[in-house]
């Protein structure tokens, strides 16, 4: 098992590298730089900035100091938010990006998964084509156009939620954020849950169970639905990604500070650290989580073995 | 092996027989919710190919006095807006305003000045939105007082206008346009490389088929939609880019969907008994193994689309998409959102063409999965 | 519906009593009768067998017994157990039986055991949810249970995961947990059905001494009539939905009554295959053929090489038959595809003269109009998207390319003649097609090339017996009229028998014993060969002999 987590986390280091010299060398070869801006810096700035970043270096030199720098953990200098380092941005933005995708996340296992149990139990009933009606409108409703309905709705409207800001996460600017983003996966679990739970409802093992007389709460919660749980939990691999997509709206939505929207101002002012910080870092969320993942169905799994 | 016999029992009678295609369209035309979602579909295509050419109004005309009006199905300007809006006009080109009568689309003013007046005030009117036509006539003699003829320009704006004072109706269906092209370019472009990767892998199989899919595997855990706007923000906001940036990220399902399929089939006894018969490479290819993998194509295709429009929308959405006048579904949604506290129907409109269209996308594919592939249900 | 008037158990002690069952299922193309009004009983200490072919219902009747259908599934008449109507029982009344006092095998030993949870766990579930046992109890009657049905290795078993045995371990274990409630009734729906021929044989051993032992009724549901008379007091055969027929073993073995019992008592195929002149020319000669397989162990490590075959020599005389026997997985399909070069494989092949191993696919081409092949599983072996002409017809495209679309038709059309199949139906597709049909109609897509060479990969296993003896027959007379000759892979050791010249027994991709049929049959040397024929004929002994 150790075995096979360091070989997973060995075997990120390439994937990784790919990520970094692929981003650095798409950023560098683009028109445009981080100081073109509008009204143009004064020669002597301009020079003394060069410096400091390193853009009067040649570009494989640039690249290799960038691949020691981030080999020390270190993202470097901001280009744009000049006072701050990436890891100094990264340290705020982060945590706040965490809490919102992890509470979504959850909101989307439970909600999603409950959905998805009662519509199976229900299969082909009314209840069954309400949840899976809805379903489709959760997957096919764009979060663009759900953030601002439901601001517009119970922010503007109603006046019951605030419309923006994050305000340190607190209860009441959480709810629109973490519902919009969570929605899309609430369906997507829902529609999983549900055709895996069919499946193992009609299963041999679950009908062995029903011959041996097991209540029916015993057959549907412990034969049934730890099996459907599966393809759920192999789910949450592409659900972390999709959710790290989905802030990016999100925040830019919301105005909250996380990184999604620290990545889409990064690259409209060709903050070159930025935005290959924020790549880099989401690339490792998504390797790590998917890691965990297989973990996690290891332990749920005994046919899985890792060894 | 004691499960229901469903085996038909041929009717001599009957000698042509009926194809898994044929059943599967059968099913297909008795799916409602799939029938009516293509009707919507065709209904939404037809809207946005035909409707900009039949609209009156081009779609990046800017009516400047009627910004952000709201969509009526009444035609502007309205009752009350006729005549303060002629005596604006008439304001600006300094004449007194004696008398004001209305005649069916016409209105007539008796206007005078102190001095003489100018026969060019009329052309004050050609910035105006409201009139159309506007005569001098009935000069006094001094030619300080006449009457000013002028039609309503009645227009009807069925979804309102935007910020800028554009029909959003023909923004609407233009956007549409855009959005259902680059969803069906970018589809075909998936669809391509997915296709024939994934059947090279699948088909040489062994170690190449090993590399390949690792390749793809690696490629999942890049942040994709990072790379897209990467690409997008710094290559300029370009049509084409656009769709091969989408094209290029959503490949990867349909290569490892087509390899599946392919490694699957190639193990079917069929291909095997083909095999055995000596039928070159291609024969399989084209008579048993394309025919076998068309289905879960057509409908990943389904499915593909909407993603795709979605995909474009979300990048016209944070303002990486198509640049104005042009527009799309998400660029139309990002301004809706903008201004939906003052002017809500410049969100609702687009956002239900988006989401009818997605809507209607999914049931279809989703209908096509199940006439295809009965089992599901 | 045949009433028949045998002296059956009286219903009054009879343990469980199924009257005028009937099961209809709904479905979008209307209501199917899946059983029409069906009468059973059983008495204590009694084993009754349910005898049907695929689709006679005599599942269905069970499962609806034990209120398992499908949701579709509606039920009418009785079943008493107790002088309560099973069919009448809510679900936590019914809990209160079934698992408990009636209990139940499946077929499918590899999916009825849940593939999540130990083994121990799940025999114990059944005891403490109705014996009321406490965990830790429950787990020590397991493990007695396990040793009950000679488990080896009990203590280490117990905490293993159903994927980690074999089918008959999991079968034992089915089995194990059946009895854990010392029911009433077991209810036993083809347990042996997916089994290889020698554990299938330990198996009924086993439920026999088990039944002996500890006097439960048992109910067996098969299509093995071999079976039957092994094990079962009194039989019930069922056609369609109906009792068509019941009474005692013995009588119905001897004296059937009706023409139904009677074509399954005689489709045991029977009879020894005519032997070929030795002037006969050899057509196929194998020299130390052998298939490896590299299974895949990683990427960068060296792959697990499997032999599939090992170093098999053997010839054929044309217008033979050998006959190649061995339980699953012991290479006997792998050498039937290695020997027609769709393999790669070491060794000399060579057929009609000709060296055909190590030819390249372009060089096989030409070859390959003379050597077919017939697979066992009619439904995976007939491309779906084309019409029976077109698949009969893809051959001729490759060997006889100057015939035009007409002639291939016409071609099809007499070849579906020749194995009794109505010409006119070679416009419509595989899926419209019965089980038998399609063994037909692959038969056809080889004739068609008119062979020298067919290699029969289990052309019969995946049907019922009605229609085996069919296909053998056919396959019988178009040896007869082509002087064709056969390599008749099967693990069915009454079909090889009736097919073939020479036998050749294979376990694990080796030759354990080879020779004439009589001798392979009759007097075999090896104990492998021995204890296969044991369990072989242990089923289908008396009706063959």
């Amino acid at each position: 098992m150790h075995r096979y987590v360091l070989g997973r986390l060995l075997g990120a280091i390439p994937t990784l590298f790919l990520i970094i010299t692929l981003s650095f060398f798409l950023i560098r070869i683009a028109p445009g730089g981080p100081f073109d801006l509008e009204r143009p810096l004064e020669a002597k700035v301009m020079e003394n900035l060069s410096k400091i970043y390193h853009l009067n270096e040649p570009l494989w030199k640039q690249y290799l100091l960038y691949l020691q720098s981030i080999a020390r953990l270190d993202f470097g200098p901001s280009f744009y938010f000049r006072d701050f380092s990436i890891n100094e941005l990264f340290a705020e933005s982060l945590p706040i990006s965490m809490q919102l995708g992890l509470s979504a996340l959850a909101l989307a296992l439970v909600v999603g998964g409950i959905f998805g149990v009662i519509a199976a139990l229900r299969q082909n009933r009314g209840t069954d084509y309400a949840v899976m009606a809805a379903a489709t409108l959760g997957v096919t409703v764009p979060n663009f156009v759900v953030a601002p309905l439901l601001t517009l709705s119970l922010g503007v409207w109603l006046g019951w939620l605030p419309v923006g800001g994050w305000n340190n996460g607190a209860f009441v600017n959480a709810v629109l954020p973490v519902v919009t983003l969570a929605l899309p996966q609430i369906a997507v679990v829902a529609r999983l849950t549900r055709g895996s739970m069919i499946e193992a409802l009609r299963s041999n093992h679950v009908r062995t169970a029903r011959a041996y007389g097991l209540t029916k709460w015993l057959v549907i919660v412990v034969h049934a639905l730890r099996g459907a749980i599966l393809p759920v939990v192999s789910y949450l691999g592409p659900a972390a990604a999709a959710l790290l997509t989905g802030s990016v709206v999100v925040e830019t939505i919301f105005g909250i500070p996380g990184i999604g929207r620290y990545f889409v101002q990064g690259a409209l002012n060709r903050d070159y650290t930025l935005v290959m910080g924020t790549v880099v870092v989401v690339a490792c969320f998504v390797i790590l989580f998917n890691l965990l993942v297989d973990l996690i169905y290891a332990v749920l799994d005994p046919r899985v073995r890792y060894d | 092996m004691t499960t229901l016999s469903s085996a038909p029992v041929p009717d001599k009678a009957l000698a042509r027989g009926r194809s898994l295609w044929d059943d599967a369209r059968d099913r297909l035309l008795a799916n409602r919710a799939a029938m009516a979602s293509l009707f919507v579909l065709v209904a939404i295509t037809l809207v946005s190919i035909i409707g900009p050419m039949l609209s009156p109004h081009p779609f990046d005309k800017v009516y400047r006095d009627y910004v952000k009006v709201p969509a009526s199905l009444s035609a502007y300007p309205a009752e009350d807006q006729i005549q303060p809006g002629f005596e604006a006009v008439l304001k600006r080109a300094r004449v007194t305003i004696e008398s004001f009568e209305r005649v069916g689309d016409e209105v007539r003013a008796r206007v005078s000045s102190r001095r003489e007046i100018d026969p060019r005030i009329t052309r004050y009117f050609e910035r105006s939105d409201l009139f159309v036509d506007p005569q001098l006539v009935d000069w006094s003699a001094d030619k300080t007082a006449a009457t000013l003829t002028a039609n309503v320009n009645f227009v009807h704006f069925y979804f309102g206008t935007d910020s800028n004072g554009r029909d959003m109706m023909t923004r609407t269906f233009i956007a549409g346009r855009v959005s259902l092209t680059i969803g069906l370019l970018a589809t075909v472009v998936a669809i391509t490389i997915g296709v024939i990767y994934g059947a090279t892998s699948g088909y040489l199989g062994g170690r190449v088929d090993q590399v390949m899919m690792r390749v793809v595997d690696i490629l999942y855990s890049l942040p994709f939609i990072f790379f897209v706007i990467m690409l997008v923000v710094f290559f300029g906001r370009n049509f084409v880019l656009m769709f091969i940036a989408v094209g290029a990220v959503e490949w990867l399902d349909m290569a490892r969907i087509v390899r599946g399929q392919t490694l699957t089939i190639k193990r079917q006894e069929y291909v095997q008994a083909a095999e055995a018969m000596g039928v070159s490479d291609g024969g399989i290819l084209r008579r048993h193994i394309i025919p076998n993998t068309l289905g879960p194509v057509v409908v990943y295709m389904t499915l593909l689309v909407p993603k795709v429009i979605l995909l474009e929308s979300f990048l016209s959405f944070l303002g990486l998409g198509v640049q104005e006048p042009m527009t799309s579904w998400g660029v139309l949604i990002s301004e809706g959102a903008r201004n939906m506290q003052g002017a809500f129907w410049m969100l609702i409109f687009p956002a239900i063409f988006l989401t009818s269209t997605l809507f209607a996308l999914n049931f279809i594919g989703d209908g096509l999965r199940d006439a295809l592939d009965p089992k599901d249900r | 519906m045949t009433e028949t008037t045998k002296t059956n158990a009286p219903a009054a002690d009879a343990v469980l009593d199924i009257r005028g069952l009937t099961v209809t299922f709904t479905t979008p193309t209307g209501p199917i009768e899946a059983v029409r009004g069906v009468d059973i009983s059983v008495a204590r200490g009694e084993t009754v067998a349910i005898v049907g072919e695929s689709g006679s219902g005599k599942s269905q009747t069970m499962m609806a017994a034990m209120g398992l259908l499908a949701s579709n599934g509606r039920t009418g008449g009785s079943v008493t157990y107790e002088g309560r109507d099973l069919l009448k029982l809510g679900t936590s009344q019914l809990n209160q039986v079934r698992g408990r006092k009636i209990t139940m095998i499946f077929q499918e030993p590899m999916t009825s055991l849940d593939p999540l949870y130990t083994i121990g766990r799940q025999l114990a579930e059944p005891m403490v949810v109705h014996g009321g046992l406490s965990w830790k109890a429950a787990r020590a009657k397991a493990l007695d249970l396990l040793k009950l049905v000679n488990i080896p290795d009990p203590e280490r078993k117990i905490r293993a995961y159903p994927h980690e045995m074999s089918g008959g371990q999991r079968q034992r274990v089915m089995i194990a947990m059946a009895l854990a409630n010392d029911p009433d009734v077991l209810i036993a729906d083809e347990p042996t059905t997916a089994l290889d021929v020698t554990t299938q044989a330990q198996i009924l051993e086993l439920l026999k001494e088990l039944q002996e032992r500890l006097g439960m009724a048992v109910i067996f549901i098969t299509h093995d009539l071999g079976i039957v008379r092994q094990i079962a007091d009194r039989v019930y055969v069922m056609k369609s939905g109906e009792m068509v027929e019941s009474g005692a073993t013995a009588t119905i073995f001897k004296t059937p009554e009706q023409a139904y019992t009677r074509m399954l008592l005689d489709a045991e195929p029977t009879g020894m295959k005519a032997p070929v002149p030795d002037r006969a020319p050899i057509l196929m000669e194998a020299q130390k053929v052998s298939v490896e397989f590299a299974l895949e162990t990683g990427f960068f490590k060296p792959p697990h090489i499997l032999r599939a075959v090992d170093n098999i020599s053997f010839s054929l005389r044309q217008g033979q038959t050998l006959g190649i026997v061995g339980e699953s997985g012991s290479g006997k399909s792998t050498l039937g595809r290695a020997l027609l070069n769709l393999l790669p494989a070491t060794g000399r092949v060579v057929i009609n003269g000709r060296q055909v191993s190590g030819l390249s696919r372009n060089e096989m081409r030409p070859l390959r109009k003379d050597l077919q092949l017939v697979f066992q599983d009619p439904f995976g072996s007939l491309s779906p998207r084309l019409t029976v002409g077109q698949i009969i017809g893809e051959g001729l495209k490759v060997h006889a390319p100057e015939l035009s679309a007409a002639d291939r038709d016409r071609r099809a059309a007499e070849v579906l003649e020749e194995v009794a199949l109505d010409p006119v139906m070679r416009n419509r597709y595989p899926h419209e097609f019965s089980g038998g049909q399609r063994q037909r109609i692959a038969i056809a897509r080889a004739m068609v090339l008119k062979p020298k060479l067919m290699v029969l990969d289990e052309p019969t296993s995946a049907l019922d017996r009605t229609v085996q003896k069919q296909i053998v027959d056919l396959l019988r007379k178009l040896q007869a009229d082509y002087g064709l000759t056969y390599l008749f892979i099967s693990h069915d050791l009454a079909v090889v028998r009736a097919m073939s010249d020479t036998v050749m027994v294979m376990k694990s991709g080796k030759v354990v014993e080879a020779g004439s049929v009589g001798h392979i049959f009759e007097a075999p040397q090896e104990d492998y060969t021995r204890e296969l024929m044991r369990a072989a004929f242990m089923t289908a002994n008396g009706l063959s002999a």
